[in-house]
């Protein structure tokens, strides 16, 4: 199959498009049906805390309560706009996972504040890079120094964009080997229980 | 009877009456319409699964920066009699793609004519001969890209086999993969779990294969020393897969019943819902070390320093080139890129994994060969290497 699918890639013709769709559309069957797996493993994990009694049992209550009142209100009630189970995405979900986002600006500081010690060498050229890029992204740096933006975009388009190229070089072909490994058989790991 | 004691009046009046015969005489003096465009060539697309057909033509005389030409509409015909209106560029365009509802073996004729904003349109071209589309069995422009994978694929056979020949492959030390071990033993000594995120992506993403080939030799060395080990999921497919391996890694370093059905599970597919839960595991249960290895996107620093927090060692590996920063600044160990890619082949150091890292290695060598040469040919404006690469 992965032959198939790499040969796939270089003949254009409407057979090998429909092929192409065909696994497609089979992968996304397959995570229909894996889902199901899930949610048994996601009940059991929980069943068992309830049972045990282990440390903050109660929130595994919690997490069936929120699982079938959305599940049985979306069921019952359907998905479209104006349904409780919209509005439980839309005021519920959505603004969780925007708090949660939001936390990285914190996590942010307190990890440049971490970072940015002039220990040695490197260390100070990082400093100073990443000082003059975080001013020169605000109108103070221009304020300071009106060629700090530009200064700014040279750090991102030269030195930056090449470090970065460099990385992804190596992964395209760690990847096409990692891939190859799998075709061919060389590398099994993923599929446990051993050689 | 109008008294008129001021000359303006009649002066307007005059005006107005005079503007139809003014703008009568503009109407009857429109310029000549530009020249058509000509030698109208249609040929089937190439490179495709047909029913698209290329248009191409010289440009008008008049298509030029402040020439009479605004563009250029083409028309179509399939039996060279009757046309139809199937598209329109601007001007300095020469090609047309033909998109519109082509069907596969039937000749289709073309003709195109320049159209003016006040000139009004050019006759039609000539028209062109007729042009059938059709699929193509290879796709020509990716030859290149054949080319080089079958070059790749015959350095790994080769590295391969002569690796299985007993011949020695060096490898470099990889310092975060020399750290797994200690990492674990660290976790048992503690009596602490291990706990390991197999990166938020799915099975067909390169990287959590990757992961889950370290995750084997990681389970295997928890069975070993009777620690635990914690493996909470993003992707459903992702969990059974990990739930096998780590099974698989028990059963291998013989203590099968201290497996823990309960220690692989899924969380949630969503992915702030997924780094909450593995936030609040990291809280709880406060593990020794931290394993973040996979595909990561914008919740990388939050597993990362919440895990910093609890004072767990961490180590991180990852292919999302946006990601590592963040992972270098808050985890004390970071496999960068293609070195979690390698992680396999160094924790087992099995010939035939050694072997492909070499032919890897050797692939860089021929692309730095490349980028070299292409930027100093290109320097002296020589642009065939550079060419050669084009997809």
């Amino acid at each position: 199959m992965g032959i198939l699918m790499m040969v796939q890639f270089f003949i254009p013709h409407p057979l090998s498009t429909r092929l192409y769709r065909a696994v497609l559309d089979s992968m996304i069957i397959i995570g229909v049906f894996m889902l199901v797996f899930a949610w048994r493993s996601l009940a059991y994990f929980h069943i068992n805390r309830i049972r045990r009694r282990t440390e903050h049992w109660w929130y595994s209550y919690l997490t069936f309560t929120g699982w079938i009142v959305t599940a049985a209100l979306g069921i019952g009630l359907g998905i479209g706009a104006g349904t409780p189970h919209q509005l439980i995405f839309n005021h519920i979900l959505i603004p969780l996972q925007a708090t949660m986002f939001s936390l990285l600006a914190f996590y942010i500081a307190s990890a440049a504040f971490r970072a940015f010690k002039a220990r040695n060498l490197e260390a100070g050229l990082l400093l100073v890079a990443a000082v003059v890029v975080m001013l020169g992204r605000v109108p103070i740096g221009q304020m300071i120094y009106s060629r700090l933006p530009e200064v700014v975009e040279w750090i991102m388009m030269y030195p930056n964009m090449a470090a970065q190229r460099g990385i992804l070089l190596g992964v395209g072909l760690g990847m096409i080997s990692t891939a190859l490994k799998i075709i061919m058989g060389i590398e099994r790991g993923y599929l446990g229980g051993g050689d | 009877m109008l008294s008129l004691r001021s000359p303006i009046p009649a002066l307007l009046v005059c005006l107005l009456l005079s503007t139809p015969v003014f703008l009568q005489a503009q109407e009857t003096e429109i310029p000549d319409p530009p020249p058509p465009p000509r030698n109208v060539v249609a040929r089937d697309n190439p490179d495709d699964g047909g029913h698209a057909v290329m248009v191409t033509w010289d440009l008008s005389e008049d298509d030029f920066e402040g020439g009479r030409v605004r563009g250029y509409a083409i028309h179509r015909s399939v039996d060279g009699e009757e046309y139809e209106y199937v598209g329109y560029v601007g001007k300095g365009t020469s090609e047309f793609r033909d998109t519109r509802e082509v069907l596969g073996n039937v000749p289709y004729y073309y003709k195109v004519l320049a159209r003016s904003r006040n000139h009004g349109d050019s006759e039609f071209s000539a028209p062109s001969a007729p042009a059938i589309s059709r699929a193509q069995v290879f796709h020509m422009g990716r030859l290149n890209a054949a080319i080089a994978t079958v070059l790749f694929i015959s350095l790994i056979l080769y590295y391969v086999r002569s690796a299985r020949r007993g011949k020695e492959l060096f490898i470099r030390r990889i310092a975060g993969l020399d750290a797994v071990d200690e990492a674990v033993g660290r976790a048992t000594e503690m009596g602490k779990p291990i706990l390991f995120v197999p990166g938020l992506s799915t099975m067909s993403d390169v990287a959590t294969i990757a992961a889950i080939n370290i995750l084997g030799p990681v389970a295997k060395k928890v069975a070993e020393y009777d620690s635990s080990i914690i493996v909470p999921n993003r992707n459903p497919i992702v969990a059974t897969v990990t739930r096998e391996v780590v099974k698989g890694a028990y059963v291998e370093a013989g203590r099968p019943d201290a497996f823990n059905e309960d220690s692989v599970f899924f969380i949630t597919t969503s992915q702030f819902a997924y780094t909450a839960a593995v936030d609040g595991i990291m809280v709880r249960e406060k593990p020794a070390t931290n394993l973040f290895l996979g595909m990561f996107w914008a919740e990388s620093l939050i597993l990362a320093e919440t895990g910093a927090a609890t004072g767990a060692i961490q180590i991180a590996g990852t292919d999302a080139v946006a990601q590592l920063p963040f992972f270098v600044t808050a985890c004390d160990y970071t496999i960068i890129g293609e070195e979690l890619y390698a992680a396999s082949a160094y924790l087992s150091r099995e010939p035939r994994l050694l072997g492909s890292l070499k032919a890897q290695d050797w692939g860089k060598v021929l692309i730095l060969f490349f980028v070299v040469a292409g930027t100093v040919l290109g320097l002296m404006k020589i642009e065939f290497l550079s060419n050669l690469f084009n997809v």
